[in-house]
């Protein structure tokens, strides 16, 4: 019986020919935990007798939820990671360093065919580099950081292709919302998602991450691109699924015909096409997050950001991604257009994404976000209407105060 | 196990509103209990007495992976959840933190009755209508897991996974 690219990869690390339903101990590459869940799973290591993670360079700790610590109680939480990766010699990438999902990438932390378990359900972004990669609750991972294993069930795999090219101002974002709809809240839910097709050709590194990233939107176990078209720094063996492999359910996407999507408050399977909220007015955009807050999205910002102004009335908040993004958009001088047009910078992390600091929305007030998630309370105010599109989207509607198409505007770039 | 339920027949509660993430970052339990469901039903917590049951509808505790999700609902007082659906996470953790969830797809509990829960079984009666449900089946691992009180106790007792 052929295999999908997950029962490949899970059968490899099972060290047995698994499939779909199967129950397996597997052996995992590497292990991430972030300050909104490391404190308690260092805690319950602890209590399992752990001493030093079974891999200590491979145990990767991130601070980028409350970074830098906007209050002594998550100061404290933070200085709880530093003290044991200090005396573990884990892997630490401290505040300031970025998000997560973005590190484990970039720092070469995930590789394509590996199985990576992380304690953040966005976790499933390393699928964009066709790695086996999932979220877990902190005491799951306390158990890899003291066996090096975890237990799990095969999921059964949804194939989707992504056929065509996309129309500019169509981005990722927008695909991958597109793939939210058709499925829904909990429509690849205990199931994985594995994506291929002619699309994959015009999707770079950080889109494919844009479009792993939200397979836990639909519940997923994890949401594998296949490798046809990557491009990483170093070498690596591509896996694709088997001719004959098994699927619990296929779906063709025309990326062709795709307009901009928005979710609308309050969940991201709230799916619209641009046009039924054009106009909606807007008090504050949001750029960045393990969606969307790579180098190319605060490009593609720039480009309709440039030597213009925001709105009246609008704020713009940029969190790039990681220091490395930070980095160039500063020597590209992407940061400075942003900024000249009245967007304001907080430092590489979560910054508002999950309503800790750093721009928690008031009362009735509407957000365009390039975030993953809009659930009631997400950016800390649960009476606040959070929207979610892509950059493309966010820019050009800050420009103008109100959600607007940025077709136009992306059609005038290109040409 | 007799326990009074709180039913909220609401489809996919996600895990900001079990407890939202700026009151996720500490160590201290009983803040989690008191701001558990709060953007849901203000009044949840003091409503809640020891060993009372919480019921809802599909894919409870969709979202994020926050463990501090199942901890609230435990340390709030909750002795389990049912469910016609659960997250994936959210359903691992629970199991792992020692809160017994029982998913019964086709359920119609009303607010305010009693139930007898048979978590050996999966079996959950109503004591208002003598209405008796089965739960879906979990994979023997996890049974092990709530048997010994959760995931550190399972670990620290047998060191590694036994399928
Ligand atoms: S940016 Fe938002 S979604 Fe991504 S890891 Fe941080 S809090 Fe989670």
């Amino acid at each position: 019986m052929g295999q999908t690219i997950v029962e490949k990869i899970l059968s490899r690390h099972a060290g047995k020919d698994v499939e779909a339903s199967d129950l397996a101990i597997v052996n995992v590459d590497a292990a991430m935990a972030t300050d909104a869940s490391a404190p308690f799973a260092i805690k319950a290591f602890r209590e399992m007798g752990g001493k030093k993670p079974w891999n200590p360079e491979r145990m990767v700790f991130v601070i980028d939820h409350g970074a830098p610590a906007p209050n002594e109680r998550i100061a404290n939480l933070h200085k709880i990671i530093r003290e044991f990766t200090t005396e573990t010699g884990s892997t630490l990438f401290d505040a300031g360093s970025g998000i997560c999902h973005q590190i484990m990438i970039d720092e070469e932390q995930a590789h394509p065919g590996e199985l990576i378990i992380g304690a953040d359900s966005h976790s499933v972004t390393y699928g964009a580099i066709g790695a086996f990669s999932t979220g877990v609750g902190a005491t799951d991972l306390a158990a890899v950081m003291l066996t090096g294993k975890t237990w799990l069930k095969v999921p059964p795999t949804i194939r989707v292709e992504l056929n065509g090219r996309p129309n500019p101002g169509v981005q990722s974002k927008d695909i991958i919302l597109a793939v939210v709809e058709k499925l829904g809240m909990d429509g690849a839910t205990y199931k994985a998602l594995e994506y291929s097709g002619s699309a994959l050709e015009y999707l770079s590194l950080g889109g494919r991450m844009t479009i792993a990233n939200m397979a836990v939107e639909m519940g997923g176990k994890a949401g594998v691109i296949e490798t046809t078209g990557l491009e990483l720094p170093y070498d690596f063996e591509h896996i694709h699924p088997d001719s004959d492999a098994n699927y619990i359910a296929e779906y063709s996407i025309d990326i062709s015909a795709l307009r901009p999507k928005v979710s609308t408050p309050h969940s991201p399977a709230n799916v619209s096409d641009i046009d039924e909220v054009l106009g909606t007015k807007i008090d504050l955009v949001f750029l960045g997050t393990c969606t969307n807050g790579r180098l190319e999205d605060l490009h593609t910002a720039a480009s309709i950001l440039k030597k213009k102004k925001l709105a009246p009335g609008v704020r713009m908040i940029v969190t790039p991604a990681s220091r490395k993004v930070m980095n160039a958009a500063m020597a590209d001088g992407t940061m400075n257009i942003l900024s000249d047009a009245g967007a304001m910078f907080i430092p590489p992390g979560c910054g508002p994404c999950v309503g800790t600091h750093l721009g928690v929305p008031a009362d009735s007030e509407t957000i365009l976000s390039t975030a993953n998630r809009n659930f009631p309370g997400r950016m800390g105010n649960p009476k606040a209407q959070v929207f979610l599109s892509s950059p493309a989207t966010v820019a050009a509607s800050a420009l103008k105060g109100e959600i607007t198409d940025p077709t136009e505007v992306m059609e005038e770039i290109i040409s | 196990m007799k326990g009074k339920v709180h039913v909220y027949d609401v489809d996919n509660i996600d895990t900001d509103r079990i407890i939202p993430g700026k009151y996720t970052k500490t160590l201290d339990m009983s803040v989690l209990a008191e701001h558990c469901l709060e953007d849901l039903d203000e009044s949840f917590n003091s409503k809640v007495t020891k060993g009372d049951i919480l019921v809802a509808g599909e894919n409870f505790g969709c979202g994020s992976s926050r463990e501090q999700a199942p901890v609230a609902i435990k340390v709030a007082g909750i002795y389990a959840v049912i469910a016609k659906s659960f997250a994936r996470i959210f359903y691992r953790n629970a199991i792992n933190v020692g809160l017994p969830i029982l998913e019964i797809a086709d359920h119609s509990i009303s607010p305010g009755i009693e139930l007898d829960i048979d978590l050996q079984s999966g079996i959950v009666k109503d004591l208002a209508s003598e209405k008796v449900y089965q739960s879906a089946k979990m994979p023997k691992v996890m049974i092990d897991i709530l048997e010994a009180g959760g995931l550190v106790s399972y670990l620290s007792k047998y060191g590694d996974y036994k399928l």
